[in-house]
């Protein structure tokens, strides 16, 4: 299959790890890898801020370069609801409307699309760590995926999956909520630190590096020894 | 009009910055609801299908709001045949006037009421407290809220965020009862001061859980029996509820009891529900001798027109969305400033009481969607959340952050711009810890409390082209 990588802008610039390990694990399986480098950013930040043409304009483009693709897959919740959950609603009324919501229907999250799509959970990888997952919400509620990582994780050699008290419980990111309400945004994140940490974990595991950002970020403020990791570098470990 | 629009933007912020920080608050609210957790879940799957039942639910609230005006036309011709009196008022002021003609009326002096949300929202005590009555609230965590002077912190836990020793120094201070921190003692101080105030009161004021269209009848939901004592003692009876809390047949109560009260307090039933269906009738020993019903609207039609958001009305105050929600959770019930909390009083507040001044508590959400995914009634919660934001921003686009998104939009579609810009940050990213803390900090929002990432050595899009060019 030839997989278009669509590479949300934290992970290019911060945690470009993330989707070369993806990139791995999906060649591994036979796969064709194609990485749009004209496309940067999915636009969730303006609509999320109620810029809506902004969010527009941001996206036009997205649906433009992946018009032809065979399937979209990011690795990334959020990113990933953006496209499938909110470009139709987005481009509801507008010329684009049915190129969004074809896009849509061919736009896969990493974990959901080898699970669901490919059919595959042993990737062969070895990662001897105790680990703790954080279900990002968009991934958990827009797009459904709460089996989909445990299943992966599950096949892992090595790797014991504790599961925290506030798993489904949201870290406080939220975009650029992590900045206007920053005071609001630190305590929820505080919440879900203080509830990893309980599980004696070495790695809270997530399949958004834009929630892992947020609870790195408090974990080193506040010199936690337990360490974020995305779901894909795990399931790339040998 | 500048005042109105910065005083609840700034009072949330101050109010939120202040709980945030308040550990013991934070402690004392999970503990709260690790409780009601328990009890709801457990609850919950006590029904054969949760998911049909919230679906049902959703239909029965759809079809009810549909035709809402034949509904409500119904329940008028059904509770009137009778005896009963029903007003219909569109605005708060309006409903405050009728409210006040009939304590007039019947020269009323003493006023009980139990829970009624639509009153705080109308602010009728204020009024009349300043007329002069002597007003009570009788439903016990809406009563320690009155005698702390608070409104509600939460719409159906009323003062889930005081402790025993602060509900007990209140008693003290207003009641001048010894100190006790037994719960049941201290429901008891309370039970005897309220008793003697049904005794006395001239008109009871109640609201309504549900208004049965097809048999005229309101359904009043609670667990202390305060509301049948408010109803049945006073003379004149009042009752005030919102036009969307109808139910076309009394048969949908079978769904929207059990439903309200695991949702709500996760009790299989709640401890009393009671269908009035009109004053003292000919025969009949007690009851009130006049009931009036009054329908308040409140922008609740304008609501109604939103076609998007209307399934806001949907609404049956379980208050499960502020159980759930991880703002709420942290900031508190009071720093809303509003009469409905959490993701449902920041969907419906910028409707009722202007979108512009309100939008901030729409803006208050990581979109987490825990609230849509508990709601019984499946009211669209997180997403109205983000169709307010839009709507605010189509109607006023701000400036400053107007420039920014513009900027954004401009930066990242251009990608060899937007390369630069990653080296460029890598390049900088040492300096900043040269103005980290510091008021020059321009990720200040960000540093005050969490360490900022670095910029990865190389990005993915230049590994990329380093792997392709081998």
């Amino acid at each position: 299959m030839k997989i278009s990588l669509f590479v949300p802008c934290y992970i290019d610039a911060i945690y470009p790890k993330v989707a070369i390990s993806m990139v791995r694990i999906l060649e591994k399986l036979g796969h064709t890898i194609e990485f749009p480098e004209e496309l940067t950013c999915c636009g969730q930040p303006p609509f999320n801020s109620g810029y809506w043409d902004d969010a527009r304009r941001s996206a036009r483009p997205v649906l433009e370069r992946l018009k032809d693709a065979e399937v979209v897959v990011i690795g990334s919740g959020s990113c990933g609801a953006m496209m499938k959950v909110f470009y139709p609603e987005l481009f509801a009324g507008h010329p684009e409307e049915a190129s969004a919501k074809a896009l849509s229907a061919k736009t896969w999250e990493f974990t959901d699309f080898l699970v669901t799509k490919l059919g595959v959970t042993d990737l062969g990888a070895t990662f001897p760590h105790k680990v703790t997952f954080h279900d990002g919400c968009h991934g958990l509620r827009e797009l459904k995926t709460k089996k989909q990582p445990r299943e992966l994780l599950a096949k892992v050699r090595g790797l014991e999956l504790v599961e925290m008290k506030e798993a489904e419980t949201c870290c406080g990111f939220g975009g650029t909520f992590a900045t206007k309400y920053a005071s609001v945004s630190t305590a929820m994140g505080e919440v879900k630190c203080a509830s990893a940490a309980e599980t004696n974990a070495d790695f809270i595991v997530s399949a958004d590096s834009s929630c892992l950002m947020h609870v790195q970020g408090l974990l080193d403020r506040q010199r936690r020894p337990i360490r974020t990791i995305h779901i894909a570098e795990v399931l790339a470990s040998e | 009009m500048s005042d109105v629009a910065i005083a609840p933007r700034a009072q949330f912020f101050e109010d939120a910055d202040r709980i945030t920080h308040d550990t013991e608050h934070r402690r004392r609210i999970q503990t709260a609801m690790g409780k009601y957790y328990v009890s709801r879940y457990s609850r919950q799957a006590l029904f054969r299908n949760w998911q049909e039942a919230r679906q049902t639910a959703a239909e029965t609230k759809w079809a009810a709001l549909k035709e809402l005006d034949k509904h409500l036309e119904a329940f008028e011709r059904n509770a009137t045949a009778r005896g009963t009196q029903v007003h219909w008022t569109s605005t708060g002021e309006q409903a405050r006037q009728v409210i006040v003609d009939i304590i007039r009326r019947h020269n009323a002096r003493r006023i009980v009421k139990s829970k009624v949300m639509t009153s705080e929202e109308i602010h009728l005590n204020q009024l009349l407290e300043q007329l002069g009555y002597d007003v009570i609230e009788s439903d016990l965590g809406e009563y320690i809220q009155q005698l702390k002077g608070e409104p509600p912190y939460h719409f159906v836990f009323p003062c889930m965020h005081l402790s025993r020793e602060e509900i007990s120094d209140l008693f003290e201070n207003h009641l001048g009862t010894a100190q006790t921190h037994d719960p049941e003692e201290l429901t008891m101080i309370a039970r005897r001061v309220l008793r003697q105030k049904y005794i006395d009161a001239d008109i009871g004021i109640t609201g309504a859980n549900f208004v049965v269209a097809d048999t005229g009848m309101i359904s009043i939901t609670e667990n202390e029996g305060n509301a049948r004592l408010t109803a049945a003692l006073p003379r004149v009876m009042i009752t005030l509820v919102g036009i969307e809390k109808v139910l076309p047949k009394f048969s949908d109560l079978a769904l929207f009891l059990p439903m309200l009260a695991t949702a709500g307090t996760g009790q299989p039933l709640t401890g009393y529900n009671t269908m009035y269906a009109g004053p003292k009738q000919p025969g009949e020993s007690d009851g009130p001798i006049e009931w009036h019903v009054i329908f308040l609207d409140n922008n609740r039609t304008a609501l109604l027109a939103d076609p998007q958001q209307r399934d806001a009305l949907h609404c049956i105050r379980c208050g499960a969305c502020l159980n759930v929600c991880p703002i709420f959770k942290n900031v508190g019930g009071l720093s809303y400033g509003t009469t409905y909390q959490g993701p449902i009083g920041s969907v419906i507040t910028p409707h009722f009481r202007g979108l512009q001044d309100w939008k901030h508590l729409s803006g208050a959400s990581s979109l987490c969607g825990a609230c849509t995914e508990t709601c019984p009634v499946k009211i669209d919660l997180h997403h109205h959340l983000l169709h307010n934001r839009r709507n605010a921003i189509d109607e006023k686009r701000g400036f400053l952050e107007g420039m920014l998104w513009r900027g954004f939009t401009f930066l990242i579609n251009r990608p060899k711009l937007f390369s630069l810009s990653i080296k460029l940050g890598r390049l900088f990213q040492p300096l900043h810890a040269l103005v980290k803390g510091t008021i020059f900090d321009p990720a200040a929002a960000w540093t005050k409390s969490r360490e900022l990432p670095e910029v990865a050595h190389e990005s993915f899009r230049d590994y990329w082209k380093r792997r392709q060019s081998k």
